[in-house]
């Protein structure tokens, strides 16, 4: 235990490193996309909500895991979905209109 | 064997979701960058469908489809409402991390290590106040709540107490985490903490907010991570939660703030001075007038602010950007990082109206363009294009980095009325001797500029 303790903390670590890298080089055009797609990213929790759902164990433990899980998926789909709309609608020349 | 295959899948899910990240740093490869997102969250929820302890796959099933069936339509809203449906989902983010914290507490009770413990408590604390303070964020800027900043005596002590005593009831639960009373308390001081949190923020700081609430949710996820051991988690919330904090420090620099006086300084509340001491002279001119000077001019700098977006303007000023362009002139956009109501949120609404995004400039690449510029056009901004935030040492937002608008050649502002905006300080550029103001509604005003410059 002690020792995965510290192994995710390294993980957390690096992590965070590499976010501030990259997000640091997203062009302030996509600032927005990239909080939405961000967003869907961190709907990740849906992994934590599907166990905790399908595990069972208890009656208030299914009840928060199955919320929570339509609560994340409503940021994985959404989220995709709108971050999608949004990088479509960048376009370097616009079509010609009479 | 089957829970090794899931480590490996997970893994996989890790590096999707960081090559995703990078390939939306640039336009050209952003839609790759949404694929291989989707990719990693198919692996991961894939992957974890497969796994051995999940016993029941009905509820899954049944909340899958409740959250696709509120999720599409929130994704398929209006750009200008963006941010409210940001925020939302910021609200269901951390909902997701607080409940399944609260779910992970009542199964393991009281058999929790002291670390688990503390990540556990973490996840919850900014989960709750992450949940409520997204509600009000989207409350304020779909206008459901007052904008303006909501102020009371003492406010800050009250706000800091809740919170002290949420941090505190925290830190006896990771020392015991048997008192499992506590925990329904904490949960509820940190919910009463997010509402009190937003309730003297104005529309104005509501960029930096949602930025800074992108964090907590993302850190809320990552601490989740920790607490299922799940390194996943930990990864995927790391980069939400690091997105969210760069962001909000960009917001905090283009206002030239700190989060202390973001969060604490209720901004836009002590600057009802009276603005309009003195009269000062300024010069007005007619749509045919302003059409006249746009025809002659060689380079255009359209500056566009929020108010171009309540108006709807954008698809009549993408009008004017064609007539502009076909004359040859030569037109850009700048666009300050505080523009709209959230980072970036103008380039997205400008993108829609079919705005090449090549003509879009950010401040520092649209600053040394202005003395060359023969006209700039201001449409809806305000405070980001007044010089007084250079050298007035009394305006409240003296050292906010600004686009330099008065250093075109002609400066002109198509406003409603004199009146000051939002935050309610006089802008001196409007004074200036080359400065043209153009009074009307903004989609009204270019819709007759568009006209003129038909008509020959």
């Amino acid at each position: 235990m002690e020792s995965n303790i510290l192994s995710n903390l390294y993980v957390f670590l690096l992590a965070t490193f590499v976010g501030l890298e990259v997000i640091r080089r997203v062009s302030p055009l996509l600032h927005t996309p990239l909080m939405s797609l961000t967003n869907a990213i961190s709907a990740i929790a849906v992994v934590g909500s599907i166990l905790i759902a399908g595990e069972a164990k208890t009656g208030l433990s299914t009840f928060l895991g199955t919320v929570a899980v339509a609560a994340s998926m409503v940021n994985v789909v959404g989220g995709y979905l709108i971050t999608y709309r949004m990088v479509k609608m960048f376009k370097k020349r616009e079509p010609k209109k009479s | 064997m089957s829970e090794h295959i899931i480590h490996f899948i997970y893994l996989a899910s890790a590096a999707c979701f960081i090559l995703s990240l990078k390939w939306l740093s640039a336009v050209p490869t952003a839609r790759r960058g949404i694929v291989v997102g989707v990719l990693g969250m198919l692996l991961a929820v894939g992957g974890t469908l497969l796994s051995p302890t999940i016993e029941h796959y009905h509820f899954i099933a049944a909340a899958f489809v409740i959250g696709t069936i509120i999720g599409v339509p929130m994704a398929l809203m209006p750009m200008t409402a963006v941010p409210q449906r940001t925020a939302l989902s910021h609200a269901f983010g951390a909902l997701a991390a607080t409940l399944v914290g609260a779910a992970e507490y009542s199964l393991r009770v009281p058999n929790l290590d002291r670390f688990t413990m503390g990540a556990l408590t973490l996840e919850v604390i900014l989960g709750a106040l992450t949940v409520t303070a997204s509600l009000m964020a989207a409350g304020k800027l779909q206008e459901v709540l007052p904008t303006r900043p909501m102020v009371f005596r003492n406010q800050n002590y009250v706000n800091l107490s809740v919170l002290g005593v949420a941090l505190l009831l925290g830190v006896l639960l990771v020392v015991n985490p048997g008192l499992w009373p506590l925990f329904p308390i904490m949960v509820l001081l940190c919910l009463v903490f997010g509402v009190l949190l937003i309730m003297p923020i104005g529309g104005a700081d509501m960029p930096t907010v949602i930025a800074l609430l992108n964090s907590y949710a993302g850190l809320s996820a990552s601490m989740m991570g920790f607490v299922l051991d799940n390194k996943l988690l930990i990864i995927a919330g790391a980069l939400d939660g690091s997105s969210g904090l760069i962001l909000s420090i960009i917001m905090c620099k283009a206002m030239n703030r700190s989060f202390t006086n973001v969060l604490f300084g209720a901004f836009g509340q002590l600057q009802m001075t009276a603005a309009a001491v003195e009269q000062k002279s300024y010069r007005s001119a007619s749509p045919e007038e302003a059409a006249d000077l746009l025809r002659t001019a060689d380079s255009v700098l359209i500056v566009p602010g929020y108010g171009m977006a309540v108006a709807q303007a954008q698809h009549k000023v993408r009008e004017l950007f064609d007539i502009l362009t076909r004359q040859g002139t030569n037109v850009h956009f700048a666009i300050h990082p505080v523009a709209g109501r959230m980072p970036g949120h103008m380039n997205v609404l400008l993108a829609e109206a079919d705005i090449p995004y090549d003509k879009l400039l950010e401040m520092e690449d649209a600053n040394p363009e202005f003395p060359q510029a023969d006209v700039a056009l201001v449409i809806g901004a305000n405070d980001v294009t007044n010089p007084g935030a250079r050298h007035d040492k009394s305006s409240p937002i003296y050292g906010m980095p600004i686009l330099d608008v008065d250093k075109a050649r002609t400066v002109m502002v198509i406003k409603r009325s004199m009146n000051p905006g939002f935050a309610g300080i006089d802008n001196e550029l409007y004074y200036l001797e080359k400065t043209l103001m153009l009074f009307g509604d903004a989609k009204g005003f270019v819709s007759e500029l568009v006209k003129s410059l038909n008509e020959t």
